[in-house]
This record gives C-alpha cells, structure tokens and sequence, in this order.
C-alpha cells in the first residue's frame, strides 16, 4: 500500500478550519439559546462565517489533489 | 441496503486490486465511470445517466403532483409540500426577504431538489454514484447561480460601476478603501463561486472515498486476513461503513441545504439596497 504525504498534511492543514467552524456554530447556540427571536438573522451570520472558514479547508483539499499529480 | 452497497463495491474493489494480493486504497479514478463511448471526449458516463434519471423523476414528481392539487393533500402532494414549504420559508423568505424572494423561488428549489436528488443516489442502492462528485456538475450549478447573483445585482444598482461602487461599505477612511475594494472584488468574484462548487464537490467525493474505504478495507480484511482477529476487525469495518452509509445521508442533505442557503444569501446581497 503506497501513499503520499500531501494527505497528511491537508489531514493536519483541516485542524484549523475543523476548530474554526466549532467556534462559530458553538457561538449561533449561544446565541440562539440566549434569544430565541433572533434565530433567522444568526443563522444568515453563522453561514456566512462558516462558508468563509471552510473556504481554506476546501482550498486545502484541492491543492492535496494539485500538488500529488 | 447495506447489502446492496457491500455487492457493488466489493466488485469494484476486486476489479480495482486485480482479485486479491496486496491491498489497494480506494482512488480518485475509480470515480471516472465511462458506460458508452470508452476514453473518448463525448464518453456517456454513470453520472450522467443518474443526472438524466434525476431530471426525469423530479420532473415527472412535481408536474404530476401540480397536475392534481387537492385541499386534503395525498401522500406525494405532502412529499411536494413539505419541500417546497422548506426551501420557500426556511431558506428563500428569511434570508432574500418578503419583498424579494418570489422570482428567485423556482430557481432555489430547483437546485435544492436538483442537488439533494443527485446526492442520495449516491447511497441508493444500485444506483450508487453521487454525481457531484464529478467537478464538472456543481461547476455548471455554480455558474447558474453566480450568472444570476451577478446580473441581478447590475439591473438592482444601477449597472457595473454602481455595483462596483456599493462593493466597498459606506463610512471607510479614505486610504482603507482600495484595500477593501480589492477584498470584497475577490470575494464576490471568485472565492464565493469557488468555494460554492468545491464545497459540494468535495464533501461528496471525500465523502464517497470514506464509505469506499470502510467497505473495501472490511471486505479486504475478511476475506484475506491470516487470523480471526483480523476477520473480525473487517467485520467490525463494514459494520461502521453501513453506520457511516447513514451519516453520509445527513451530510448529503446538509450540503443540498447549504448550496441553496449560500446561493440565496448571494442573491440577497444582490438585491439588497445598503452594502
């Protein structure tokens, strides 16, 4: 069975993203546990910053794919 | 079902290791599926059929279901509802506004049916190719809905220059405004379409490997393991591919739920009058 490094390394490139979007969806319950109401407009806020910080773990694995042709 | 999944991928695997010997990780080019036409350009491939299939039974689905509209709703006029009610209120009216969304609803819920479609086959049993995960497919979406976001926003802010202008938000210092320019320039015209189709492709590829991995990997370790301890740990192996078979339906509605919840929240940006 053979490999190659760049797996690795986008394994270890999505801890950064992986804890990203943790923070944010941790901070949308907050939020909505806190006022209820305002769920519709968090919801918009919390996808908007969740697409953003996925965007680099997305990069990520296109480049694994780049890099180990 | 599980078993379905099991038959299909261990002949892919069988053919892909050439029947036993060493170990062969499932790879990218096991995802290229010509049916007619071999290597050639014009090739019919397996993701095309089941977008062709996809066409045909969600048209067939909603033009029937519209064909006969009754007060007290049949089992597929509350199928047709329940979506139709859920990308309209949940996605379309919360997020482009009341004044805004009724033009932009057939394209939402075509794409939210359209993708969600598409990447259930991917788990279902005999058809089992999740389309998206062929780049070209969530590009073409992609370029639908940035066409879209694009023009409406020329025809709401007064063509290009105005919708350049109303790029940068209002109340900057001077020498901040290039710098954010540049920022939102890029952001609007190419990470947003870019992420928007890598995001789908790449949870539906990653996604797909994942199960081809516990399956293949199971199967591998059952079959050609030297001692029981190592059977037993494939069968361990393909009874977490079955338990991640259901986890990968989840994601994939999640991610026909985010693709038409971006696409919706560009198109607001789009229409909104402010920034």
């Amino acid at each position: 069975m053979t490999g190659n490094i760049t797996y690795l390394g986008y394994g270890l490139a999505a801890i950064g993203p992986g804890i990203g979007v943790g923070l944010i969806f941790a901070a949308y319950i907050n939020g909505v546990a806190r006022q209820p109401e305002a769920r519709g407009m968090l919801q918009t806020i919390a996808f908007t910053g969740m697409a953003l910080t996925e965007a680099l773990a997305i990069l990520g694995l296109v480049f694994v794919f780049v890099f180990a042709g | 079902m599980s078993l379905n999944v099991l038959f299909s991928q261990v002949a892919v695997g069988v053919a892909a290791s050439g029947g036993g010997g060493e170990f062969e990780a499932p790879r990218v080019e096991e995802f290229f599926w010509p049916l007619v036409g071999g290597n050639s350009y014009w090739a019919l491939t397996r993701p095309a059929i089941v977008l062709l299939l996809s066409v045909a039974v969600i048209g067939w689905f909603f033009v029937t279901v519209a064909g006969r509209l009754t007060v007290v709703p049949s089992k597929r006029q509350f199928v047709a509802e329940t979506a139709y009610d859920f990308v309209r209120n949940t996605i379309a009216r919360d997020i482009i506004g009341a004044k805004d969304f009724k033009p932009f609803l057939p394209l939402l819920l075509t794409v939210f049916t359209m993708i969600l479609f598409n990447n259930v086959m991917g788990i279902f049993p005999f058809v089992q190719f999740p389309t998206m995960s062929r780049i070209a497919f969530p590009i073409v979406l992609t370029a639908i809905i940035y066409i879209t976001y694009h023009a409406v926003a020329i025809k709401r802010k007064h063509g290009v220059g105005g919708y350049l202008k109303s790029l940068v938000p209002p109340g900057l210092p001077g020498w901040l405004k290039p710098i954010m320019f540049v920022l939102e320039f890029l952001t609007y015209f190419f990470i947003r379409p870019l992420t928007l189709a890598l995001r789908l492709f790449g949870n539906m590829l990653a996604g797909h490997l994942m199960l081809l991995v516990f399956i293949l990997g199971g199967e591998y370790l059952l079959l050609h393991g030297s001692n029981i301890g190592i059977q037993a740990s494939g069968v361990l192996g393909l009874g977490f591919g079955v338990v991640m078979t259901f986890f990968e339906l989840l994601v994939q509605f999640l991610q026909a739920f985010i693709f038409t919840l971006l696409s919706a929240l560009y198109i607001s940006d789009a229409v909104s009058e402010h920034h």
